[in-house]
């Protein structure tokens, strides 16, 4: 008998020979589940636009800001928690449950069987739910600057930056979650378990803007809670940049990313 | 002399004990065969034997404590990506997404090898064309079942591991999975085939190991092992009534004590099983007829697998706990 003929060996990431095939696949497939597609994508828009309709402080202009801000709607202050939300959102009920249900069904360890590496699968999720982040925030900002007269960021790019560190530090927490859990069950409760807490101090049921100083503090060292808190200072551009809430972020996702990467159980 | 597919020798795996001061499990304590290239080759074994375990390792799923695979030349635990593109492997237990359609993984799947297989052909070889649009939630479990193999094969390999295939169909539907291994072997795959049914490892296998509590028990092609059993023919006598009985049960006792080609009298039922060479119906016939007991009936029973896992292990056969001795 011959031995196999020396083939180049499996390489992970996106020149794994099928990745492109693998990638629209499950694009296409999750698409198909109207729950995750309605939590990640619209969800957040929808309250949002809801509640600057419906709660009649949220229509009117904030005359206690600093100009130019005094001209603004009320739900103008709301609109970074919304986003905090939409990360939170997807990195803590749409992701873990994703990846604990791919090890519950055995998918990852069939995968495991071909030349295409699981971790694959797991990089073309993130891919996916990043994806499915723009979309879901830029619903958010169009709507809310369409439909309720929102104004656009004083500082985009400090708004883009804090929106890319909360991204991994959430999604690293996410992973976090996924990495052990035998059934998407389980990390369905363990995320519900963080995201509850998560969006208390982001300020989804009491806006930042009226948080008690205990609750700004506590949140300022979680990671949703940063997240909000920094978006916040880069939309209004009014007090400077948010170093400690950036040096939060960038400290969850160097503690959690390794951690959730090392405790990955792949089958 | 061509060297083996797949090569075993000595695999040990234990498992840490699940929870703390929970006991460690030894799975596999000593397992070694051979695969021949073009053979469908069984691993027959009841519940925990440890069969998945042992083609774990062989995939490369999996860490042994000890021993040695070779599977096409490689080493499947120091190098586990070499045989990916050249092994296919059906999992015990695997699914899908819910909504992934059967064309769509299999193209999916397709994508990863150098050289697939032509999705239509395997459609058709799997009985799965008129499904290939249906989401594999839908599907019924023999058709998910056909669709794993289906996916096991979807990379031309040299090699397909196919753990436990049948478990759950209709004997229909066996009958139609069994069927198409002897296609797939006839295509020029060599074929592992983990199973606990030992009728199936019987109908299918050309060579088998039968593995028992982590250990290989017998090993050779079903013919042999049957072959090799002592006293692997049986006739079975009924007989008009109890007092027929007990005589006839006196005069082939005492028979057996005297006649090498008589091993076994037992009573079976109503009736009387005898056990022995090939010679055993004729002397059972004679010994009768000369006291002038007539049985009302008498039939050869054949023997199986069964019968050969009964004589290695001292125990009945129970496929799965809490069944029954499968009939
Ligand atoms: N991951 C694991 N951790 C701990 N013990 C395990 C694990 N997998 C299997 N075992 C144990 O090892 C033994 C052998 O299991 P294995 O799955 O190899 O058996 P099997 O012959 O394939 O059985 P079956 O016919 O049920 O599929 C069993 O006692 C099982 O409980
Ligand atoms: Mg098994």
């Amino acid at each position: 008998m011959t031995a196999v003929e020396t083939t180049v060996a499996p390489r992970a990431g996106i020149k794994a020979r099928g990745f492109g095939k693998l990638f629209a696949t499950e694009l296409k497939v999750w698409l198909r589940d109207p729950a995750a597609v309605f939590f990640a994508l619209v969800f957040p828009s929808l309250l949002l636009l809801g509640l600057g309709l419906a709660i009649p402080d949220f229509s009117k202009p904030m005359t206690d800001a600093p100009p130019p801000w005094n001209e603004a709607p009320g739900v103008t202050s709301y609109l970074p928690t919304i986003i905090a939300l939409a990360v939170g959102t997807i990195a803590l009920t749409t992701m873990p449950v994703q990846f604990a249900t791919f090890r519950e069904k055995g998918i990852l360890k069939r995968l495991s069987t071909t030349p295409m590496p699981p971790q694959n699968l797991i990089g073309a999720h993130l891919v996916i739910n990043v994806l499915a982040l723009i979309v879901s925030t830029c619903a958010a900002v169009v709507g809310s600057m369409v439909v309720l007269g929102v104004p656009f960021a004083a500082d985009p790019l400090t708004v883009l930056l804090v929106l890319v560190l909360s991204t991994s530090a959430m999604f690293s927490l996410g992973l976090l979650v996924a990495a052990r859990a035998e059934k998407g069950a389980t990390a369905s409760g363990l995320g519900m378990l963080l995201y509850f807490p998560s969006l208390m101090f982001s300020g989804v049921w009491v806006p930042l803007s009226v948080m008690p100083d205990w609750m700004e503090t506590i949140g300022l060292y979680l990671p949703l809670g940063a997240a909000a808190q920094g978006l916040t200072v880069g939309w209004f551009g009014t007090d400077g940049f948010p170093l400690a809430q950036v040096l939060v972020l960038v400290g969850w996702t160097v503690v959690l990313f390794p951690l959730g990467v090392k405790l990955f159980r792949w089958t | 002399m061509t060297s083996p597919v797949v090569e075993v020798r000595n695999l040990r795996k234990t498992y840490p004990g699940a929870g703390r001061g929970a006991a460690p499990k030894t799975a596999v304590a000593d397992v070694s065969f051979q695969v021949a290239r073009g053979e469908i080759f069984g691993i027959l074994g009841p519940n925990g034997a440890g069969k998945t375990t042992t083609v774990e390792c062989l995939a490369g799923l999996r860490h042994a404590d000890g021993g040695t695979i070779r599977v096409l030349g490689h080493d499947p635990q120091a190098d586990p990506t070499a045989v990916r593109e050249h092994v296919g492997v059906q999992l015990q237990e695997a699914a899908l997404h819910d909504k992934i359609t059967v064309g769509e993984a299999l193209d999916v799947f397709g994508s990863f090898y150098p050289q697939r297989a032509d999705s239509a052909e395997l459609l058709d070889l799997l009985d799965l064309t008129a499904h290939r649009d249906q989401q594999f939630g839908k599907l019924s479990g023999g058709q998910k079942q056909r669709l794993s193999i289906a996916l096991a094969l979807v990379g031309r390999p040299q090699v397909a591991i196919l753990d436990e295939l049948t478990t759950g169909l209709d004997p229909a539907a066996r009958r139609a999975t069994w069927d198409l291994v002897e296609r797939v072997r006839d295509s020029g795959v060599t074929v592992l085939l983990v199973t606990h049914f030992m009728d199936e490892a019987e109908r299918l296998c050309d060579r088998l190991v039968v593995i028992d509590a982590g250990r290989v028990v017998a090993e050779g092609t079903p013919a042999a092992l049957i072959e090799g059993l002592e006293g692997h023919r049986g006739v079975r006598l009924r007989f008009a009534d109890d007092a027929a009985r007990s005589r006839a049960a006196q005069l082939l006792t005492a028979l057996s004590e005297r006649d090498p080609d008589v091993v076994g009298v037992v009573p079976a039922g109503d009736e009387i099983e005898v056990t022995g060479t090939r010679k055993v119906l004729f002397a059972v016939v004679q010994a009768l007829a000369a006291a002038d007991v007539v049985p009302d009936d008498v039939r050869t029973v054949e023997r199986t697998l069964e019968d050969v896992f009964v004589q290695v292990t001292g125990r009945a056969y129970r496929a799965e706990e809490n069944e029954e001795v499968a009939a």
